[in-house]
């Protein structure tokens, strides 16, 4: 297949430092093949850079297999490209045709500070994460795994939930920056289990209270996160982390 | 090419009854009072399930943590990318599955090149992992009646694999992560990410601290503590492609070994027979297929060469089941070295498919027959949904097209029974140690590994460290010596890289290792060959450091730099690895010698000579490294000639 190259106009967000000034410099790059995904047309791109003494475009990216959640990128506006359930890392360049313009941009929200270039700062999905993502049990002395049985269509909607790769299209798809559906993934994942229950209540009020501090937006059921979201994590999560949480608030002493 | 060391390198497993070794050895460990726990440091470099879930493990206890990670998140670590499942002898299948056995198919998978105590103790813990994990709120798979569900992985008779869809290794490493952000949360643990660590600090021969770059700002730090936990997984990325992630590297595991820990069986590396073939000279990395597919793929080529018939036009009777034909017994399920070869061998001798001849189909209409689609979908969605991603080819209908490609490194740092280095207060965890896996790995043992050192070797052993050398432990400053010139190292290296000014890429350089690597040290290797390679990488890292060209600065973000500098390694690195695959003169797991074949071309160990594990001391780049040998003994699982037939 490879030699069948297309020629692109790539459009892309450069910006030296957090605090520097950025814009859209344009590319031209010929030669692409169609079974390149498209990280790898941009190491090409990349490459073709450095040859001629510029500076290389920088971009996170890790496996490249989809379940890292390292890789981003807004392409012509849409979260991880135009396919659905796919990262960025998996989008392939026989989605886009010859002379296709491109427009790459990084994640936008205030919550998400540009690192470099395309390159943003997550660390607010772990800091949500450290207020109540988690089973408080130490390690040791577990009781044997099958004193515990979970309904075998619960667990499956657990899994649903869990499948998020924390890459944060969520966020950057919708028009708040919310990070409800992140949030929610997490809290739905323990509340659909009994290992979560104790510290249901306490874990919901507390994340949600760290999501509002570090600045994402509210939920106004577009449901742009799920259409965005590579893993498919159900925008039901959203219901059942809402339900969690005025369970939390009316039912129990945390205080939000 | 290299020397050799007089005094025999000792493993330090108590001797003892097997089954027993463990538990007695636990007794005799010196604990630390929960009051002075506080009072030690540990420094915990990686954040994948070996070094997310001691970092965990060792805030809980009461130590001050530190842990780094390159990745913007700990989240991200490769471990995350494990499909399959998790090994544990749980027996809830009821199938005869014991401690005992799941230990004597490690060492048999391993082809009785691992050390037997670390294998019985990783067996034996194996079922608290599966424990541990399901009370964090790992949603593994499960049956109706609400209890977990299992399913068999190569080089195993028994259904012991634990699973989370094609997930596994996501599952687990979000549990770790989340017990891991626990402690971050509460204060217990600083977590650092975006950090590289590039020096090792060594004070009177006990390791100190470590040297890192904060990958966003330049910023060369420098850390100390009481311990340093090395977890920073394997070096398969010095054959360019590989399964890995773009970012494993060997930079820490190196440095540590340039400070005076011994390197263990450099060239044990797995090439893993299912993965997606390369399909162009822009190929980033190459994407596994997980190895449970062939529990209901089949796995062949057409018998007639010249076949070009699309793949369901071929009748059963013309297509060759070469695994089912070799290894009546196992099948489609032997080891993962094996099922290898047998791919390379059927390619080499022409039957290869598509259009580049090196692939052989994985074939699941059988199964879909069988089972129907809903059922196969169920078991495999993600795993196919991502095939068709990258091939555009749709597999429920068309057999899928896969081939060997490197994927875990055996081989990493040597360590004792204690998963302390030769450097005393280095202890190394989960892929980044030689341990267990001897001269190949079994699927979903690689989880398995990282999870028991992470939770439940470390928690005990690094103790007795601080009992034992407490008087070398005092606090040191950021003035100390051996602290600032470790910083220079680092700094220095840094300056170099971006001083050179040449005219080629990094990527273009990894691209040239990788090519020498894959030819002459992938999956056959000979004498001729191996010695060409040495050459060959010498010459280019002189190469490279006359030539590379690393643009921007050191005090932003430069991803270029960071992979210079990795690079860097890998090259001194990659001759280490040739001269072990070279004076390894006989075939053992992974490691395929040509000239050390039976008449039917399976691995031909030789125990008179090589029962031995293989600890490399670094003299100077350039300089021939020593050769320390710790000698292996099978006094329960006694040596024999592997066989899935």
């Amino acid at each position: 297949m490879a030699g069948r190259g297309m020629n692109l106009t790539l459009k892309i967000w450069r910006q030296a430092g957090p605090k520097a000034k950025g814009e859209f410099q344009t590319y031209k790059l010929g030669g692409v093949s169609p079974d390149m995904s498209f990280l790898e047309m941009l190491d090409v791109l990349n490459e073709q850079l450095i040859q001629h003494g510029e500076e290389s475009v920088a971009f996170d990216h890790d496996c490249r297999e989809g379940i890292c959640g390292m890789c981003s990128l807004m392409i012509n506006g849409q979260a991880h490209g135009p396919d659905k359930a796919t990262t960025t890392c998996q989008l392939h360049m026989r989605r886009f045709r010859d002379g296709d313009t491109i427009v790459i941009e990084p994640w936008r929200a205030t919550a998400f500070p540009v690192v470099r270039d395309l390159v943003v700062d997550r660390s607010a999905f772990d800091r949500i994460i450290g207020q109540g993502g988690f089973v408080s049990i130490n390690t040791g002395n577990a009781q044997d795994a099958n004193c515990l049985p979970v309904p075998k269509h619960n667990q499956e909607k657990a899994m649903e939930a869990a499948a998020c790769i924390g890459c944060g299209a969520c966020v950057a798809a919708c028009k708040n920056a919310s990070a409800m559906l992140f949030v929610s993934a997490k809290v739905s994942q323990l509340a659909l289990l009994p290992q979560g229950e104790p510290e249901a209540a306490r874990r919901v009020v507390k994340m949600v209270a760290q999501m509002d501090k570090e600045g994402f937006g509210g939920c106004t059921n577009t449901y742009e996160c799920e259409a965005a979201c590579p893993a498919e994590v159900p925008a039901s999560n959203i219901a059942r982390l809402n339900r969690e949480y005025m369970k939390a608030v009316l039912l129990s002493d945390e205080m939000p | 090419m290299f020397r050799v060391a007089e005094q025999p390198l000792d493993g330090k497993v108590p001797s003892g009854d097997i089954t027993q070794v463990w538990d007695k050895h636990k007794d005799n460990l010196k604990p630390i009072s929960p009051n002075n726990k506080r009072k030690y440091e540990v420094i915990v470099v990686g954040t994948g399930l070996a070094g997310a879930s001691a970092a965990a493990s060792l805030a809980e206890l009461g130590y001050s943590v530190k842990a780094f990670c390159f990745q913007d998140s700990p989240r991200r670590a490769h471990s995350i990318a494990a499909q399959g499942g998790i090994n544990a002898a749980k027996n809830y299948p009821n199938d005869g599955d014991s401690v005992w056995r799941l230990f004597a198919d490690t060492v048999k998978g391993g082809d009785w090149r691992a050390r037997e105590g670390n294998v019985y103790r990783l067996a034996q813990m194996s079922a608290n992992i599966i424990d541990q994990c399901v009370a964090q709120g790992v949603p593994f798979a499960r049956e109706y009646g609400g209890l977990l569900s299992n399913r068999t992985f190569g080089g195993s008779l028994v259904s012991r694999t634990f699973y989370a869809r094609g997930q596994t290794g996501q599952q687990l490493l979000l549990g770790a992560y989340s017990a891991l952000m626990r402690q971050v949360g509460g204060g217990k643990v600083k977590m650092f990410p975006r950090r590289e660590m590039l020096e090792l600090i060594v004070v009177d021969g006990v390791a100190r601290g470590i040297v890192c770059r904060d990958l966003t700002t330049g910023k060369i730090e420098s850390y100390t503590a009481q311990a340093v936990v090395l977890a920073t997984g394997g070096y398969g990325n010095v054959f360019y492609l590989s399964t890995n992630a773009k970012g494993c590297n060997v930079t820490a595991a190196w440095r540590c070994h340039r400070r005076g820990a011994l390197f263990g069986n450099p060239c044990y590396t797995q090439i893993h027979p299912t993965c997606i073939p390369v399909s162009g000279d822009y190929q980033s990395k190459l994407t596994l297929m997980s190895e449970s597919l062939r529990n209901d793929g089949r796995v062949w080529v057409p018998k007639n060469q010249s076949d070009t018939r699309s793949p369901d036009q071929i009748p059963d009777d013309e297509r060759d089941y070469y695994l089912e034909r070799r290894y009546p017994s196992y099948g489609n399920m032997v080891a993962r070295d094996v099922a290898s070869r047998a791919a390379k061998e059927r390619c080499d001798a022409g039957f290869g498919v598509g259009s580049s001849k090196l692939a052989v189909y994985l074939d699941f209409k059988h199964a879909i027959e069988r089972d129907g689609e809903a059922v196969i979908r169920a078991k495999y969605g993600n795993l196919f949904h991502m095939y068709e991603k990258i091939t555009a080819e749709n597999p429920y209908k068309v057999p899928m097209r896969i081939y060997p490609a490197v994927h875990y490194t055996m081989g990493g740092l040597w360590v004792d029974y204690n998963l302390q280095s030769s450097v005393p207060g280095l202890f190394v965890l989960g892929e980044a140690n030689f341990s267990d896996h001897g001269a190949n790995r079994l699927g979903a043992s690689a989880l398995m590994q990282g999870l028991a050192d992470g939770y439940f070797v470390i928690p005990y052993t690094i103790a007795d460290h601080f009992g034992k050398n407490a008087s070398k432990l005092g606090k040191i400053g950021d003035d100390h010596p051996a602290v600032k010139e470790a910083v220079t190292a680092a700094t220095q290296r840094i300056n170099t890289l971006l001083n050179t000014h040449g005219t080629k890429s990094v990527d273009s350089f990894h691209r040239e290792l990788g090519a020498i690597m894959w030819d002459k040290c992938g999956m056959a290797r000979n004498d001729a060959g191996l010695r060409q390679a040495a050459g060959e990488i010498r010459q280019l890292r002189d190469r490279f450091w006359k030539e590379v060209r690393v643009l921007g600065s050191g005090e932003l973000l430069n991803q270029n730099l960071e992979h210079a500098g990795r690079l860097a390694d890998f090259l001194e690195f990659a001759e280490l690895m040739v001269i072990d695959a070279l004076h390894r003169a006989e075939s053992c797991g992974g490691h395929f010698r040509e000239e050390h074949a039976t008449e039917d071309g399976e691995a031909k160990r030789d125990d008179n000579n090589f029962c031995y594990a293989a600890g490399w001391e670094f003299a100077g780049v350039g300089n021939e490294p020593v050769l320390h040998k710790e000698p292996l003994e099978f006094k329960n699982v006694p040596l024999q000639t592997r066989s899935y037939k």
